[in-house]
């Protein structure tokens, strides 16, 4: 049975008296704790600057904060005060983004975490950690904490659709399957939809790497590197920015180590995407399983 | 206690240690210069705060039960420094080390210097840091108290507001807000430009306890920092009225006199100003941001 982010963060909340649950009033995720938790659930109320300031304030004195709000919010409206307290310091802060990337679908631009995992890997000490599902979450969670360092994450609560061989690590990717015509390089919601695609392309005939990048800082270079070396074309898909994002860490990892490889970017260039009910996202923008398929295998014959 | 800590036991105690903060700060404001304005506007909050009101020495900076001081207006930290200098915290030669790349004293306040708790620079920020030390504080049940200075000016951010409003949310009776009421923004007056007006009234609008002090008054300041909170179950603000570039009548509450790197020369000159000699002749160009 897949264990709920919420389930999970109970448990080590309620064995660790360092954690305290934040949120600017999106409960969304942790509607059940504040009765468990009593004074350490922590509601701001709708100041996301604050609430990352009182983190910086709780981490000072030995706590491990867990903060919640909209990905967009938490990253956009709090950006300096994630940069300046706890990202200069160093303090521990596990940011949890809600709705990010096509998960907002119909909330319109303003709700688009689409620039979320440019903004966080900027920023000295900050981490950034996209897991597919619920499961993935709910198992690095511990890790996270632990951890201590400030860290960016893409909240997807839904259920796995592919199972992982290697417990959740820092700077560890998770190889799905192994192939030499095409490689796919993908995080959170996208690593789904790729699944499916990698599958039809093997349909085809066609042998398919894919590797799921949760861990996008620090990165799992060898496995990106691996990829690029070995695929005739490697295919970076992100509910993202073009700018940024994890094109943008592949495109900087071949600069720094002077490699060539023919990559194909999927993400939004310079625009944000189409609002409207996930599916319909996905149909539009070509993100779904079969849409990433028919573009892979234009872009690969192209090649 | 290190051999350069001062007495502070009377008012005139008191009254020496802010003079010899003042000469930290104007000998600070060559070779690169500071914000002299406001490091003098808040020298005697300053300095009587770390000599009277904080629990804390330099024997206790990392003692969970000691008071925290946070200085959100990042830029009047050579008001801090020489403070920490005088009290034993760091060494007075250490002041000579201001804006060298080989020490960590440069115009805004980090964690590296002993008794600084957190860096600031950017405004706006350490209200809401200190309120979660003053949320994990009662969440303990400590009774230690935490100290934050704001300017007027910064006042315009929005976090603050913010932050006025958690602390009340939150009954945090255990944090003291206080604002050096200089009444200056960087270059102009905050009455000219982004009212703040009556700030006592704002204040107490959002459920805080508010008290007004000259902040440059020992014996007012000793009312005002005593029996807190002013308002049970509250948060406090004191409001403290002060000049910029207090003691120096050449540059007091003058709007040009804001950032100023000035020549040897004029230091000198200053120095004796502030010692009631003749007024200093100033030629130094000042960093005008508007």
């Amino acid at each position: 049975m897949t264990p709920r982010y919420e389930t999970v963060l109970r448990e080590l909340a309620e064995k660790d008296e360092r954690i305290v649950v934040m949120t600017a009033e999106n409960r969304a995720a942790i509607r059940n704790l504040p009765p468990v938790l009593g004074k350490r659930f922590i509601d701001v109320g709708i100041c996301e600057q604050t609430m990352i300031g009182v983190a910086a304030g709780l981490a000072l004195r030995g706590r491990r904060p867990v903060a919640h709000a909209l990905a967009t919010f938490i990253t956009l409206r709090a950006y300096e005060f994630i940069r300046d307290d706890l990202g200069i310091p160093n303090l521990p802060g596990v940011l949890v983004g809600g709705v990010p990337g096509f998960l907002s679908d119909a909330n319109g631009p303003t709700h688009q975490a689409i620039d979320d995992v440019a903004l966080m890997r900027t920023i000295p000490n900050v981490r950034v950690v996209c897991p597919a599902d619920e499961h993935e979450l709910a198992e690095a969670l511990p890790v996270l904490i632990e951890e201590g360092a400030p860290v960016y994450v893409r909240h997807i609560p839904l259920m796995p659709v592919f199972e992982r061989k290697k417990q959740f690590a820092y700077g560890q990717a998770e190889v799905l399957s192994d192939g030499e015509d095409i490689g796919i390089l993908s995080y959170g919601l996208c690593s789904r939809e790729a699944l499916t695609a990698a599958k039809i392309l093997r349909g085809k005939g066609l042998s398919v790497r894919q590797v799921h990048v949760a861990s996008l800082k620090p990165l799992d270079e060898a496995a990106v590197l691996e990829t690029l070396g070995k695929c005739r074309v490697t295919f970076t898909i992100e509910d993202h920015l073009l700018s940024g994002g994890l094109f943008s860490i592949v495109a900087e990892l071949m600069a720094k180590r002077n490699k060539a490889a023919k990559v194909v970017p999927f993400a939004l260039e310079e625009r944000w995407f189409v609002p409207t009910l996930l599916k319909d996202v996905l149909e539009v923008e070509g993100f779904t399983g079969e849409k990433l398929a028919e573009r892979m295998s234009r872009a690969a014959e192209a090649t | 206690m290190s051999a350069n800590t001062v007495p502070v036991a009377t008012d005139d105690d008191l009254r020496a240690l802010s003079l010899r903060v003042r000469e930290h700060i104007i000998r600070m404001s060559t070779g690169g210069g500071c914000f002299i304005g406001a490091s003098l506007s808040c020298a005697d909050l300053v300095a009587y705060l770390y000599a009277r009101v904080l629990n804390l020495s330099p024997s206790t900076l990392t003692d969970p039960g000691r008071d925290y001081f946070f200085l959100s207006k990042g830029h009047d930290v050579p008001a801090v420094y020489g403070t920490l200098a005088e009290l034993g915290y760091i060494p007075r030669e250490r002041l000579q080390n201001h804006l060298k790349p080989t020490d960590s004293l440069y115009w805004h306040p980090n964690r590296k210097v002993p008794g600084v708790e957190f860096h600031s620079g950017s405004l706006g920020h350490l209200l809401s840091v200190s309120i979660g030390v003053a949320l994990d504080i009662k969440m303990r049940g400590g009774q230690n108290k935490v100290y934050v200075v704001l300017g007027d000016g910064e006042c315009d951010e929005g976090s603050v507001w913010e932050g006025f409003l958690v602390a009340n949310a939150y009954g945090l009776d255990n944090l003291v807000a206080i604002i050096d009421r200089n009444e200056f923004q960087a270059n102009i007056r905050t009455e000219e430009l982004i009212p703040l007006e009556p700030l006592d009234q704002k204040l107490a609008a959002f459920g805080w306890g508010v008290r007004m002090v000259n902040g440059h008054d020992f014996a007012a300041m000793a009312y005002a920092f005593e029996g807190l909170p002013a308002k049970p179950g509250s948060p406090t603000c004191i409001i403290a009225r002060t000049v910029r570039g207090k003691g120096l009548p050449s540059i007091e509450a003058r709007a040009d006199r804001w950032f100023v790197n000035f020549k040897p020369e004029e230091i000198e000159a200053l120095l004796k100003e502030l010692h009631g000699e003749e007024q200093a002749r100033l030629t130094s160009e000042t960093l005008m941001v508007r």
